[in-house]
Parts: structure tokens; C-alpha cells; sequence
């Protein structure tokens, strides 16, 4: 829900600041394309990342925090199941698959708001619209997002789970695991998003 | 058998256990006691090879666990039931899910078998009435029954409980000390190690007690022997006294 939210305002956000400058150069056919390149390429994985991190991640880190300080990990491991097993991995497969579902619809929706934007606000013309907008997002464009999605959800996953396994002392150690993990988590997507985008260019 | 030869346990410079030397019997009720932060816990983690000594060696049968393989730990694990100071339930997972997690996550058991034997162990701890409840809705004393009955339910050779009294009532206190003695007749077989501070109510349940004193054994043997022994620092042990020869952190 709150990726459609999200999706949509930014999205439509998006538009109006490149449809604005794109009218200097009567440009505004291109502003369904420059979205969608932005979203699709940048702005969807991280924000969505951001939004799966906040929630789910620091869900993720609270949960296994409290598991950790009320001895729950040490009575798996001492009835011989491995934590990583039993906590990590799924969680691990589903940020996994999650994000880039969730890139998926962020997409769709900033693109509709798109379209809703360009077609009231600028007075494009529908057709034109989606033919630019065809031609120039690619779906290279769209597949290198869903490329940060797998590894930005990996990340949210992993390291939520991490912070979550040293937590120590008690409810405030719980408390501290999650915002630690919160924060330590968007740093890391920003430096790692900077990282793909250099070598997607690159290559 | 469990016996320790000369371990020494050292976090940083913290020295927990120095040099401990210790015997287990098996098929009896042992009570470790010790004051709180002496290592009581840590002591009953190398058991289990959740810990291991940073010198000296743990053995369990006459096996030294530094040799044993990762499966060769996994089945002793399985072969030992841990009752956690507060209880450890699983907070997401029913009752009846917590008793059956082992029973799943080991063996391939049938469902139906795994549901018996579940309803068997509530039923020994006498709470058959709870399955379908989460730990949240259990007060202290159902808690750990079900910990207990957890700890039951694969049938183990070795029971441990740490601090199974701690911080309860004295009714409840009471009864759990009263289903360790029981537990402990119900299959003479059974090794039980008891971690307590409570040296008054270890000589009520134990057959053997273990006092540990600066990460060593202070003195072992039947509660007799503490009752009768002169030592000053178990005689302020006993007395719960603050003045006295033992040292404090
Ligand atoms: N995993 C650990 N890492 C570092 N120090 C530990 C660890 N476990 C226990 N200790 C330290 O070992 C000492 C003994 O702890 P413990 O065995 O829990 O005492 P108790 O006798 O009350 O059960 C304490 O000082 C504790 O801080
Ligand atoms: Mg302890």
C-alpha cells in the first residue's frame, strides 16, 4: 500500500519537475520517457529499498532482537537447529523475490502518474506520450532496477537479520539492534546503488 | 558421564572458569549452585558445546567434545533438553508448536506420532489444556512448564534447567522444583543438572551438589556433606550473609 502511495506521488512529482523544464525546450512529449528512465532505473529500487528496510527490515531486526535477548536463539541452537537455516534463509528468499515485485509496481504506478500528470497538466497528446515512451525506456532500463532490487533486497535481509542475531541486553539492546539497523542498512544501499550505477554505465 | 579436566573459560580478560574440575553422575539430580555471574550458565553452555573451553577439556561419556564432529554435536544436542531461565518459548509459535519443534525439526517423525507424544509431555507437566495458546497468554509458572515439557519431549538422555527458580513465587517454586524431582523418577535413567543461588532449596532436590567458587569446584558431593561442612564461605553461602570470607564482584 504504501509502495502505491509512494509510486504515485513520486512519480507524478518526477513529472512535473522534468515537465516544467522540458517545456523551456518544448519537450514536454519526452517527459513520459525522462520518468520512466528515472524510475525505473534509480529512483523505484532505492526508495522502495528505503520503504522495505523501514518496515519490513527493522520488522526483521526487532523480531530476531528479542528472540536473540530472551534466549530463544540459544534454545534453537541447543536443540540443534541453525538459526541461519531456520531464521535467515527464508527471510533471505523473500526479500529476495519481495523487492523486485515491489520495483515492479512502484513503476507501474509512477508511470501512470505519468501519464495522468503529462496528459492534464502539459496537454501531451496520449499517443505521442507512449511512443516516445516506448522507444526510449528499454527494458534494459527496466531489468537494471530490478538488478539492484535482487541485490538491495538481499542486502535488507542480510543485514537485518544480522543486527538482529548480536543483539544484547535486553528490551533497550532490542531498541538499539533496530535503529542501528535501520540506519547501518540505507547507508549501505546508497553506497551500494552508487557502486551498480557506475558499473551498469560502465559496461 | 560429564566431567570436566582443568577448563578454563576466559571472555577478554574476564576469566570465568579457572582450572574447573568436575563429575557429573549419571541418572542423578545434580545441583549446581554458585553466587550470580560465578559461571553457572557458562559451565552448563559447554555441555552442550555452545561454549567451548578456551583451555581444558569437557567430557560427556568418556568422549572429549573437542573431537567430535558437527554431526556427532548436533545428535548430542539432540540427546540433551535445556530448560532456559525464562522458559525461551518461541513467541510466534503455539504450545503445541513449541513442544513439537524438536520433535519436527529432528527426526522424521510422523505427524500423528509427534501429536501423541506432544500431548503425552502437557499432559506429564499437567497443563493438557493449553495447546492452542501462545507463550504470551501463559503466566511465569505455565511458561516454564511448557519449557519443560519442550525440553521433554524428544525423550532426552541429559536434562538441564538454569535457574529454573528464579524470580517465581514460592508456590510455583515449589512446584517446579517438585516436577524436577519428578521428571527425574519418571525415567531413573536421566541425568538432571539444576543451576540455582539457592543452596537451601538445592539440598531439598539434589543428590549431588556442585558449589563453584572462582571458576573452581569450592566442594561436591551429597547435600549431607553441606549441611555438615565447616568451609566459612559455604557456611555464609548458606546463611545468605553479605559479611563474610566469600568475595564479591
Ligand atoms: N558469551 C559471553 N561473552 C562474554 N562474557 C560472557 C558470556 N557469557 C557469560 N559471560 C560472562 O561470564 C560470567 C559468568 O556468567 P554466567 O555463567 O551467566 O553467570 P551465572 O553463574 O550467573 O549463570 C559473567 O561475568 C558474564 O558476563
Ligand atoms: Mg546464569
Amino acid at each position: 500500500m504504501i509502495v502505491l502511495i509512494c509510486g504515485f506521488f513520486i512519480g507524478a512529482a518526477v513529472s512535473l519537475q522534468v515537465g516544467t523544464i522540458f517545456v523551456i525546450f518544448g519537450a514536454e512529449g519526452m517527459l513520459g520517457a525522462a520518468n520512466g528512465k528515472a524510475l525505473s532505473r534509480e529512483l523505484s529500487p532505492l526508495i522502495t529499498g528505503f520503504l522495505l528496510a523501514g518496515r519490513a527490515g527493522a520488522a526483521i531486526t526487532a523480531e530476531i532482537a528479542s528472540m536473540k535477548v530472551n534466549e530463544q536463539i540459544d534454545a534453537m541452537e541447543a536443540m540443534a537447529v541453525d538459526p541461519i537455516d531456520y531464521l535467515v534463509v527464508p527471510r533471505l528468499i523473500a526479500g529476495v523475490v519481495m523487492l523486485p515485485m515491489l520495483v515492479g509496481i512502484f513503476n507501474l504506478v509512477g508511470q501512470i502518474a505519468s501519464v495522468i500528470v503529462g496528459v492534464m497538466i502539459f496537454d501531451i497528446d496520449q499517443g505521442a506520450f507512449f511512443q516516445k515512451m516506448t522507444t526510449i525506456v528499454t527494458p534494459e532500463d527496466i531489468w537494471s532496477g530490478l538488478q539492484k532490487a535482487v541485490i538491495f533486497g538481499g542486502i535488507i535481509s542480510l543485514f537485518s537479520c544480522k543486527f538482529g542475531l548480536e543483539a544484547s541486553g535486553g528490551a533497550k539492546g532490542v531498541g538499539v539492534a533496530t535503529t542501528t539497523s535501520v540506519v547501518t542498512i540505507l547507508l549501505i544501499l546508497l553506497f551500494v546503488d552508487f557502486g551498480i550505477t557506475y558499473i551498469q554505465i560502465a559496461l | 558421564m560429564i566431567r570436566f579436566e582443568n577448563v578454563v573459560k576466559q571472555f577478554g580478560t574476564n576469566r570465568v572458569l579457572d582450572g574447573l574440575d568436575l563429575e557429573i553422575p549419571e541418572g542423578k539430580i545434580t545441583v549446581i549452585i554458585g553466587k550470580s555471574g560465578e559461571g553457572k550458565s557458562v559451565t552448563i553452555k559447554h555441555i552442550m558445546g555452545l561454549l567451548t573451553p578456551t583451555s581444558g577439556r569437557v567430557f560427556v561419556d568418556d568422549r572429549d567434545l573437542s573431537t567430535f564432529s558437527f554431526e556427532q554435536l548436533m545428535d548430542l544436542r539432540r540427546s540433551i533438553g535445556m530448560l532456559f531461565q525464562h522458559a525461551a518459548l518461541f513467541d510466534s509459535l503455539s504450545v503445541f508448536e513449541n513442544v513439537a519443534f524438536p520433535l519436527k525439526e529432528r527426526r522424521s517423525m510422523k505427524e500423528s506420532d509427534i501429536k501423541k507424544r506432544v500431548f503425552e509431555v502437557l499432559d506429564q507437566i499437567g497443563l493438557p489444556d493449553i495447546a492452542d495458546k501462545f507463550p504470551g497468554e501463559l503466566s511465569t509458572g505455565e511458561k516454564k512448564r511448557v519449557g519443560l515439557a519442550r525440553a521433554l519431549s524428544p525423550n532426552p538422555r541429559i536434562i538441564m534447567y538454569d535457574e529454573p527458580t528464579t524470580g517465581m513465587d514460592p508456590l510455583v517454586s515449589e512446584m517446579i522444583d517438585n516436577l524436577i524431582v519428578d521428571v527425574g523418577r519418571w525415567n531413573p535413567e536421566l541425568t538432571s543438572i539444576v543451576i540455582s543461588h539457592d543452596l537451601k532449596a538445592a539440598l531439598e532436590t539434589a543428590e549431588n551438589v556442585v558449589m563453584l567458587y572462582k571458576g573452581k569446584v569450592q566442594l561436591a558431593g551429597a547435600p549431607d556433606k553441606f549441611r555438615k561442612v565447616d568451609d566459612p564461605i559455604i557456611r555464609q553461602f548458606f546463611a545468605g550473609k553479605v559479611e563474610g570470607p566469600m568475595e564479591f564482584m
